[in-house]
C-alpha cells in the first residue's frame, strides 16, 4: 500500500470515528448542562466548596467567578512551582525561577500550554500531576463552561441569568473530561504509554554505556492533555516522546481525542437552541477548513521543498519514523485546528508552506474546530459578524437564531474579533523592534519572524505550539507571553460572556421566510469567506514577510 | 463595600474549588490510574523495557547510541537515526531521554543542509553506498531525539556492513531486519519501520555473537 | 454645514397612486430618485466644508484617511516626488469624494426643503381672544403667525393661509394641500370625526373655519418636514451604529495590522516610508462603505420623501425592514375605496320601499362613504329623496361610533314625528340593539345576512322602533366589496418576504373571510375594534413580531403609537398623526407595502456595500505586497498575480481605484440596490453573487486597467 492510501485511509477512519461520536457525545454534553438535577456527590461538592448551586448568575456575575477562579489557579499554579523541591516526587527538581514559574502559571490557566521548559529537566512528579494537570481538566472546564453560558444567551428569553459557572465547570470536569479520560488513558496504557512514579534513573545500554531513563505518571496526564485541548507535554518532545505516544495506533488516538469534543459540541449547540441542522452547519465549516488544512500540510510535506530537505530527499527532519509524513501532517493540522499545540513532530523543519498552513490554522483564530469551548464559542462569535453582514444583505436587522445584532451585540463582538490579533501583531512587532528579542530567534532570514510570529500568533489564540528553534526561556517571552496568553483569553472570554448577556435579554424573534436561513451552504459560503477574509487576511503582511519571503522564490 | 465581601467570598469559594479539584483531578485521579497501570500494564506501564539475561538494557521505545567512546558508529550494530537529544557535553552523543529535543532547523536552513550533507557522506562511506539510495530518515535528526525506529531502506543499506563486521551471511542479518520490521499497524496506520535497538540485541543473541 | 443653496430642485412627485380607484400596479420594483449630475458640481463646495476633522470625527473609518492624507502630504513635502504627490492627491481625493457622496444626498434633500421653505412664509393670524368652543361672538387680533401658542384660536377665510398646526373646532372649509403633498385637489376639513386636522401652510380655498392650534411654532409639520428632509435631525440608525461599530473596528485591526508591519519591515531590512503605509492602511480599511454609509442613510429617507412618505425617524424605516406582521386596512388597501350598497332585501313582509327609506333616514348622519351609498342607493332605486337637517326638527341623529357599529335617528315625537327610532349598522350591533329593546330577530335575517357575508359582501341590517312597541328588523342592506387587481400576486411577495398580512375589517367574520380568501391575505382581524387592534398588535409584539399598520382615527392613535411602525394619514386627526412614525401625505393605505420595501431596500444597500468593501481587499493585498517588499524578496513577485507595471504604479493604482470606486458606486448608494421582492435565501445569494464574489473580481481588473494606464507616466516607469 502506499503512503498516500494509508494517509487517506487513516484520515478516513478518523473521520468516521468523529461521525460516529458526533451525536452521542454531543446529546450527552447537552443533556450534562441542561439537566436541572444535581448528583449526589456533585452537591457534597458544592457544599465542600460553598457553593450555591441553584443560583443562576448575570454574566458579570458569571465572568467575575470565571476570573476569580482563574485568577486563583494562576496564583496556587505559580507558587507549587516555585516551592516544589519541598514537595513529594520532586525527583530532584529545584524551584521553578519565577519568570518561567509565571509564564507556565498564565499557560496552563490559559489552556495554551505554552511551555518555555522541558518537562523532564524542570518539573517534578507532583507539579506535573497536581498543578499542571488539574489545569488541563479545568482550563478545559472553564472554556466548555463559557460556552454553555454563551448558548444559553441564544436559548433563554428576557433573562439577565446565563447559568452558574460553578456547576458548569463542576458538571464539564466531572461528567465529561473525567470520565472520558479514565477511558482514555486506559487505552493509552495499552497502546504503551507510561504511567509509573519511577524516578530519572540510568540503567547500563547495550554496548555498555549508560542509558537515562525517564518515568512520571504520563498517560493520565497525556490524556487529558489531548481531551482538553491543553498540548502541554509531559516530556519536551511532547508528543513526540516515545513515553508520550508510542505507535501508529496511539498518534491516530491522540488525534482522535483532541478533536472529539470539539467536533461534537456543535452538536450540543443544535440540541441546545433546538435546532440540529446549525450544529450540522457549524461542523460542517470546521470539517471543510480543518481538512482542508490537513490536506494541504500533507501535500507540502510530501513536496519537501526547500534545500535542506531535498537534499535529505523527504521532509523528515524533526518527524519520527513511526508516524511518517501522513500522522504527522494530520496531528500538525490537528493541533493548530484545535488550540491543543501538542506536536508529534517539529513545525520549524516542516516545509515553509507546510508550517505555514499550521499557522493559518491559528490565525483564523482557533475556530476550526478550535479548543473545547473555545472553538466553538469563537466560531459563534465570528458567526454573529457573518449573520450581520448577511443579514443587512437580506434587508432586515441581523439576527441569530432569532436574536438581534444590535449595537451591543456588534460591540462585544467587535471586541472580541480586535483582542486577539491585538495580541499577536503588538507581541510579534515588539519581539521583532526590539533588539533583545531578536537574539533568541534561531533560523535567521524571514524563517526567523516566522518563528515569532508563530510564537505570538500561537500565545494569543492559546494554541500553545511553537516553531520552537526561538528560545524562548527568556525574560521578555516569559513575561510578554504570560502577558499576551492571559489578554487573549480572558478578554475573549468577558466579551462572549457579555455577548451572551445580551442575547439573553432578548426575546426571541420568530423566524420566518425572510430571515437569514443559517444552515445551509449559502452561509456556509459566507461563514468561510468572513473567516478567511476577515479574520485570516489581517495577518497577511506578517505572512507575507515570513512565509512568502521564505517560501516564493 | 458591598462589593468587597461577595468578592472575597468568590475567591475563596474559587480557591476551595480548586483545591478540591487538585484532590480529585491531581490526586486521586492519577493515582488510581497508576494503579491501574501497575495492575493491568506493567509492561507497557514501566517503559516497555528490553532485558539481556534479566538485567534490563534498554526499552524497545527509546533509540540508544550503539558508538564506542569517542562517539564513532559501531560497525557491527544497525545505527539509529541522527538524534538532538543531548545534554550538550561532549560524551553524550544523543538518544539521551533526560534531554528530548529536535534540532528545530529550517528547511532551508543552511547549517542543517551542511549537516545532512555532511551526514550523507559519512554514512556513504561507512555504509558503501551511494548517496542516491539513502533514505531521508538516515540523514535528518528525529522529532523526538529518541526515535527508536528506522525505516527499512535505512535498515537495508545496514545490512551488508553488519554482516561483514559480524562475519555473518548477509541473509541471516536480512532476514533478522525482515523478522523484526513492523508493517503499519491495521495496514495504514503509520510507517514501516524497524526497531534499532531491539533488532541489535537480536543480532547480538545470534548464536556466537554473544559480547 | 451652511447651506449652499441648490437651485436644481426635485421636485415633489403627484402621488404615485391617487385615489382608491387605481389599481396597484404588479411586480413592480422600488426605484429611487436618479442623480443628477449637475447636483454633483452643486456639492463640490459643501464636500470641501466637510474637510473639517471636527466633522470626519463623527465617520472613523473617513477619519483615518484624512489623518492619513494629513501626514502624506506633511512627508511629501519633505521628500517630494511624483510618487508621493500623486498618491497624497488620491488621498486627499478619497476623503473628498466620501464627503461629496453625502453632501449629494444632503442636497438632493435640500431641494425639497426648499420648496417646502418657500410654503412658510410669514403669515398673520387672526386670533381669537377669549373665544371658547360654542360661543357665536369673537373679537379678532391680528398677531404674527409665530407668536401663536398650542391652545389659542385662530380663524381662517378662504383664500388664507392657515397659520399653524391644528384642529378644526367648527367649519368645514375646502383645503388646498398641494405644497405638502403635492396634490392639487383640495381636500375638505371639517370640525369633529378624523377629517378634522390642517396643516400650517396650506391655504383655505372656500368658507371660513375656527382651528385650534396644536403646535407651537418652529415645531409645526413643515418645520419638522424641513429639518427631516434636510437631514438636521437625521440620528444614526440602531443598524447604522452596528455596522459603524464593525467598521471602526475593521479599521483599527487595519491600521494596527499596518503599524506593526513596520517593526516586522526593519527585520527584513525593508523599512517601508510613510507614504506606503499610509497607503497600504486606506487601501485596507473599509473605504468604500465608510464613504458611502451616510449617504445610503439619507437617501433612504429621501426615497421615503420622494413616495411622500415623512419618516420621523430613520430607526421607524429601519424598523419597516424588519416588519414581520403588516396591519392592512381592508378598505383602501385590499379592496377598492369603500363598500357601495347594492341592494336593499326586506324581511318579514317589509316593503322593499319601507326599507329604503328607513335605511336612507338611518344613514342622514352616516358620513362614511357606505352611508353615502345608502342614501344614494336609495335615491336612485325609488327615487327617495335626500332629507336635510332642517326637513326633520327635533330629531336626533346617533352618529356611526366604532365601538356601537350603528347608526340612526331618533325622530321627536313633538314635531311631527313618531318618535320612531331608526337604526342600520353591522348584523350583531343591530341584532343585539333589536333584542335589548325586546324584539326578536327573524330566522330570515340570518340567512340574508349569512349569504351575503358568504357572497363577500357586507350585510348592514336595518330595524326599526315604534314608541312602545318592540324593537324589529326590516332588512339588509347588501354592501359590496371590490377587491384590488394584483392585489393576491401583492401578498404572495409578502410572505415569500416572510412578513404576515392580516386585514382588519369592521365586517362580520363570514364576510371577511370571503374577502381574506378572494384578496390572498393570511389572515384577518374580523369586526375589528380599536381595542381588538390593539390586542392583535401586542399579541404579535409578545412573540417578537413587528407590527406595522397604516390608520387615520383618533382612534387609531393608541395602536399606531404601539405599532413598531405605524403610518398615519395625513388625512387623519392630529392625534394619529402625532401617534404615528410616519405620515403618508397621499394617505394611500398601499404604501405600507412600499415602506416596508424601501426599508428592506436601505438595509440591503448597506450589506451589499460592505461586503463589497471587504471583498475588494484580497487584491489590493495582491497589488501592494508585492510592490511594498519585491525588492528585498523577488520570489514575493509571484504573489503580483495582476503583472502590474511597478511598484510605484501598483500602489498608485491601487489607491486610485480605491478613490474611483466611492465616485462610481454613488448612483447606487443613492438609489439604492436594485430591490425585488423574493425570499431571504434568494436575496442572500443573488447580493452574495454580485457584491460579495464580484468584490473580490472587479478590483483585479480595474486596478489592472488603472496600471495599464499610469505605467505610462513617467515617475512611475
Amino acid at each position: 500500500m502506499s503512503g498516500a492510501v494509508a494517509g487517506v485511509l487513516q484520515l478516513g477512519l478518523l473521520v468516521a470515528a468523529l461521525a460516529a461520536c458526533y451525536r452521542p457525545l454531543g446529546d450527552y454534553m447537552a443533556r450534562v448542562f441542561l439537566s436541572d438535577r444535581h448528583w449526589r456527590v456533585e452537591r457534597a461538592w458544592y457544599r465542600l466548596a460553598g457553593i450555591d448551586p441553584g443560583a443562576d448568575q448575570r454574566w458579570g456575575s458569571y465572568a467575575r467567578s470565571m476570573l476569580a477562579f482563574s485568577g486563583v489557579s494562576v496564583l496556587f499554579l505559580y507558587l507549587l512551582e516555585r516551592v516544589q523541591n519541598h514537595l513529594p516526587y520532586a525527583n530532584g527538581m529545584a524551584p521553578v525561577p519565577s519568570f518561567l514559574a509565571w509564564n507556565t502559571a498564565a499557560s496552563f490557566v490559559t489552556n495554551t500550554n505554552w511551555q518555555n521548559y522541558a518537562g523532564e529537566s524542570t518539573m517534578g512528579y507532583t507539579v506535573q500531576m497536581a498543578g499542571l494537570a488539574v489545569q488541563n481538566f479545568v482550563s478545559a472546564g472553564v472554556g466548555i463552561a463559557v460556552l454553555i453560558a454563551l448558548v444559553r444567551g441564544f436559548m433563554r428569553n428576557k433573562t439577565d441569568r446565563l447559568g452558574n459557572f460553578w456547576v458548569d465547570i463542576t458538571r464539564a470536569v466531572v461528567r465529561l473530561l473525567l470520565p472520558l479520560s479514565v477511558i482514555g488513558a486506559v487505552i493509552l496504557m495499552a497502546a504503551g504509554v507510561i504511567d509509573n512514579f519511577t524516578p530519572t534513573h540510568l540503567i547500563a545500554a547495550v554496548t555498555g554505556g549508560q542509558q537515562t531513563m525517564v518515568g512520571g505518571p504520563v498517560a493520565s496526564q497525556e490524556v487529558i492533555k489531548e481531551l482538553g485541548n491543553n498540548g502541554g507535554g509531559f516530556f519536551n518532545a511532547n508528543s513526540a516522546h516515545p513515553f508520550e505516544n508510542p505507535s501508529p495506533f496511539s498518534n491516530w488516538f491522540e488525534i482522535f481525542l483532541m478533536l472529539v469534543i470539539p467536533f461534537a459540541l456543535p452538536r450540543t449547540f443544535g440540541k441546545m437552541v433546538g435546532d440540529n441542522r446549525q450544529g450540522y452547519l457549524l461542523v460542517a465549516v470546521m470539517l471543510g477548513l480543518w481538512l482542508t488544512s490537513v490536506g494541504l500540510i500533507s501535500l507540502f510535506e510530501w513536496q519537501h521543498a526547500g534545500t535542506a530537505l531535498q537534499a535529505a530527499g523527504g521532509a523528515m527532519e524533526g518527524k519520527e519514523v513511526r508516524f511518517g509524513i501522513p500522522g504527522s501532517a494530520l496531528f500538525a493540522g490537528s493541533t493548530t485546528a484545535t488550540s491543543t499545540g501538542a506536536v508529534n513532530s517539529f513545525l520549524d523543519s516542516f516545509t515553509t508552506f507546510g508550517g505555514m498552513v499550521a499557522l493559518c490554522n491559528m490565525m483564523l483564530g482557533e475556530v476550526v474546530p478550535g479548543g473545547a469551548g473555545a472553538g466553538l464559542y469563537g466560531l459563534l462569535m465570528l458567526a454573529v459578524l457573518t449573520v450581520f453582514i448577511g443579514g443587512l444583505m437580506v434587508g432586515r436587522t441581523p439576527e441569530y437564531l432569532g436574536k438581534k445584532i444590535r449595537p451591543t451585540e456588534m460591540k462585544w463582538a467587535a471586541a472580541y474579533i480586535l483582542a486577539t490579533p491585538f495580541c499577536v501583531l503588538v507581541g510579534s512587532a515588539l519581539s521583532l523592534g526590539l533588539s533583545v528579542p531578536q537574539r533568541s530567534i534561531l533560523n535567521p532570514g524571514p524563517h526567523g519572524l516566522t518563528e515569532i510570529v508563530y510564537a505570538f500568533t500561537s500565545m494569543g489564540n492559546n494554541n500553545g505550539s511553537a516553531f520552537a528553534g526561538l528560545a524562548t526561556n527568556t525574560g521578555w517571552y516569559n513575561l510578554a507571553g504570560g502577558v499576551v496568553m492571559l489578554v487573549a483569553r480572558f478578554a475573549a472570554m468577558i466579551f462572549v460572556l457579555a455577548l451572551g448577556g445580551s442575547l439573553a435579554r432578548q426575546q426571541k424573534v420568530p423566524e420566518s421566510a425572510g430571515t437569514l436561513k443559517t444552515h445551509g451552504p449559502l452561509f456556509a459560503g459566507l461563514l468561510v469567506g468572513v473567516i478567511v477574509i476577515l479574520v485570516g487576511l489581517t495577518y497577511f503582511p506578517a505572512l507575507a514577510l515570513g512565509p512568502f519571503a521564505e517560501g516564493l522564490r | 463595600m458591598d462589593r468587597l465581601p461577595s468578592l472575597l467570598r468568590q475567591h475563596i469559594a474559587a480557591l476551595r474549588l480548586l483545591l478540591a479539584f487538585t484532590v480529585l483531578c491531581g490526586l486521586v485521579y492519577p493515582v488510581a490510574l497508576w494503579g491501574v497501570a501497575q495492575v493491568a500494564f506493567k509492561n507497557q506501564a514501566n517503559g516497555s523495557l528490553v532485558s539481556v539475561n534479566g538485567k534490563v538494557v534498554g526499552s524497545s521505545l527509546l533509540c540508544q547510541e550503539f558508538v564506542d567512546a569517542r562517539g564513532n558508529p559501531l560497525p557491527q550494530y544497525f545505527q539509529p537515526r541522527p538524534s538532538n537529544a543531548t545534554s550538550g557535553a561532549k560524551t553524550d552523543y544523543g538518544c539521551d531521554a533526560g534531554y528530548s529535543g529536535a534540532s528545530n532547523l529550517g528547511p532551508d536552513n543552511s547549517a542543517l543542509l551542511r549537516t545532512v550533507k555532511a551526514r550523507q557522506r559519512q554514512i556513504a562511506a561507512f555504509d558503501h553506498v551511494p548517496v542516491a539510495q539513502i533514505p531521508p530518515d538516515a540523514v535528518t535528526s528525529s522529532a523526538s531525539g529518541l526515535d527508536p525506529d528506522i525505516s527499512p531502506q535505512n535498515a537495508d543499506i545496514q545490512v551488508a556492513r553488519v554482516a561483514a563486521a559480524r562475519h555473518l551471511p548477509t541473509a541471516t542479518v536480512r532476514a533478522l531486519v525482515g523478522k523484526y520490521t513492523q508493517g503499519r499497524s491495521l495496514g495504514f496506520l503509520g510507517e514501516p519501520r524497524v526497531d534499532v535497538v531491539t533488532l541489535n540485541i537480536a543480532l547480538d543473541e545470534l548464536p556466537g555473537q554473544g559480547k | 454645514m451652511a447651506g449652499i443653496r441648490s437651485r436644481s430642485r426635485t421636485p415633489l412627485p403627484a402621488s404615485v397612486q391617487d385615489g382608491p380607484a387605481a389599481p396597484a400596479a404588479p411586480a413592480r420594483r422600488v426605484g429611487g430618485g436618479l442623480l443628477d449630475p449637475r447636483l454633483l458640481w452643486k456639492s463640490l463646495p459643501g464636500a470641501f466644508q466637510k474637510l473639517d476633522p471636527r466633522v470626519q470625527l463623527r465617520n472613523p473609518v473617513m477619519f483615518v484617511v484624512e489623518a492619513g492624507s494629513a501626514l502624506t502630504t506633511y512627508s511629501a513635502v519633505i521628500h517630494s516626488s511624483v510618487f508621493a504627490w500623486t498618491i497624497t492627491g488620491w488621498l486627499w481625493l478619497t476623503v473628498l469624494f466620501a464627503n461629496l457622496a453625502e453632501a449629494v444626498a444632503e442636497g438632493r434633500g435640500k431641494a425639497q426643503a426648499e420648496t417646502l421653505r418657500r410654503t412658510k412664509r410669514e403669515t398673520t393670524a387672526r386670533k381669537l381672544a377669549g373665544w371658547r368652543p360654542g360661543d357665536t361672538a369673537y373679537r379678532i387680533e391680528e398677531v404674527p403667525g409665530t407668536r401663536l401658542a398650542v391652545g389659542d384660536f385662530v380663524i381662517v377665510e378662504a383664500g388664507q393661509v392657515i397659520p399653524g398646526d391644528g384642529d378644526v373646532v367648527e367649519g368645514v372649509a375646502s383645503v388646498d394641500e398641494s405644497a405638502i403633498t403635492g396634490e392639487s385637489a383640495p381636500v375638505i376639513r371639517e370640525s369633529g370625526g378624523d377629517r378634522s386636522a390642517v396643516t400650517g401652510g396650506t391655504r383655505v380655498l372656500s368658507d371660513r373655519v375656527i382651528v385650534r392650534i396644536t403646535s407651537k411654532p418652529g415645531e409645526t409639520f413643515i418645520d419638522r418636514m424641513i429639518s427631516l428632509v434636510e437631514g438636521a435631525s437625521r440620528q444614526k440608525t440602531p443598524n447604522e451604529v452596528a455596522l459603524n461599530v464593525l467598521l471602526a473596528s475593521l479599521t483599527l485591526i487595519f491600521v494596527m495590522a499596518v503599524v506593526t508591519l513596520q517593526p516586522m519591515a526593519f527585520y527584513s531590512k525593508d523599512p517601508q516610508n510613510l507614504i506606503i503605509l499610509v497607503a497600504l492602511v486606506v487601501a485596507l480599511i473599509p473605504t468604500t462603505i465608510g464613504a458611502l454609509l451616510s449617504a445610503i442613510g439619507i437617501a433612504g429617507m429621501d426615497r421615503l420623501v420622494q413616495r411622500n412618505v415623512l419618516a420621523m425617524s430613520g430607526r421607524a424605516v429601519e424598523a419597516a425592514g424588519d416588519v414581520n406582521t403588516l396591519l392592512l386596512d381592508k378598505t383602501g388597501t385590499i379592496t377598492i375605496g369603500n363598500r357601495q350598497a347594492a341592494d336593499f332585501l326586506p324581511v318579514g313582509g317589509v316593503r322593499v320601499e319601507a326599507l329604503a327609506d328607513a335605511a336612507q333616514l338611518s344613514s342622514l348622519a352616516d358620513e362614511t362613504p357606505e352611508g353615502r351609498s345608502v342614501v344614494v342607493l336609495a335615491k336612485e332605486r325609488f327615487n327617495i329623496r335626500e332629507r336635510g337637517a332642517g326637513e326633520l326638527p327635533g330629531a336626533v341623529f346617533v352618529p356611526f361610533a366604532a365601538q356601537t357599529r350603528m347608526s340612526g335617528v331618533d325622530l321627536a315625537p313633538a314635531a311631527g314625528g313618531s318618535g320612531r327610532q331608526v337604526r342600520k349598522g353591522a348584523a350583531s350591533a343591530v341584532r343585539g340593539w333589536i333584542t335589548d329593546n325586546g324584539g326578536t330577530v327573524p330566522d330570515e335575517l340570518g340567512v340574508l345576512v349569512d349569504g351575503i357575508s358568504a357572497a363577500g359582501g357586507t350585510p348592514l341590517v336595518v330595524a326599526e322602533r315604534a314608541p312602545g312597541a318592540a324593537a324589529r328588523a326590516l332588512g339588509v342592506i347588501h354592501l359590496k366589496d371590490i377587491v384590488k387587481q394584483g392585489i393576491r400576486e401583492r401578498f404572495a411577495e409578502m410572505r415569500a418576504m416572510g412578513i404576515r398580512t392580516v386585514m382588519i375589517t369592521g365586517d362580520n367574520p363570514l364576510t371577511a373571510r370571503a374577502i381574506a380568501a378572494e384578496s390572498g391575505v393570511d389572515d384577518f382581524l374580523a369586526e375589528a375594534t380599536p381595542e381588538d387592534k390593539m390586542a392583535l398588535i401586542k399579541r404579535e409584539q409578545e412573540g417578537g413580531k413587528l407590527v406595522a399598520m397604516t390608520g387615520d382615527g383618533t382612534n387609531d392613535a393608541p395602536a399606531l403609537a404601539q405599532a413598531d411602525v405605524g403610518v398615519a394619514m395625513n388625512t387623519g386627526t392630529s392625534a394619529a398623526k402625532e401617534a404615528g412614525n410616519m405620515v403618508d401625505l397621499d394617505s394611500n393605505p398601499t404604501k405600507l407595502i412600499e415602506i416596508v420595501e424601501i426599508g428592506k431596500q436601505l438595509l440591503i444597500t448597506r450589506g451589499a456595500l460592505t461586503t463589497f468593501s471587504i471583498a475588494n481587499d484580497v487584491a489590493k493585498y495582491f497589488a501592494m505586497l508585492p510592490a511594498m517588499f519585491g525588492g528585498v524578496f523577488p520570489g514575493l513577485e509571484k504573489l503580483n498575480i495582476m503583472r502590474l507595471h511597478s511598484p510605484e504604479s501598483a500602489i498608485t493604482s491601487a489607491i486610485i481605484f480605491n478613490a474611483l470606486i466611492i465616485i462610481a458606486l454613488i448612483p447606487l448608494a443613492l438609489r439604492g440596490v436594485r430591490y425585488k421582492p423574493s425570499s431571504a435565501s434568494a436575496m442572500l445569494a443573488r447580493n452574495i453573487w454580485i457584491y460579495g464574489v464580484g468584490g473580490l473580481i472587479l478590483p483585479f481588473v480595474c486596478i489592472k486597467g488603472i496600471d495599464l494606464i499610469i505605467m505610462n507616466i513617467p515617475g512611475f516607469r
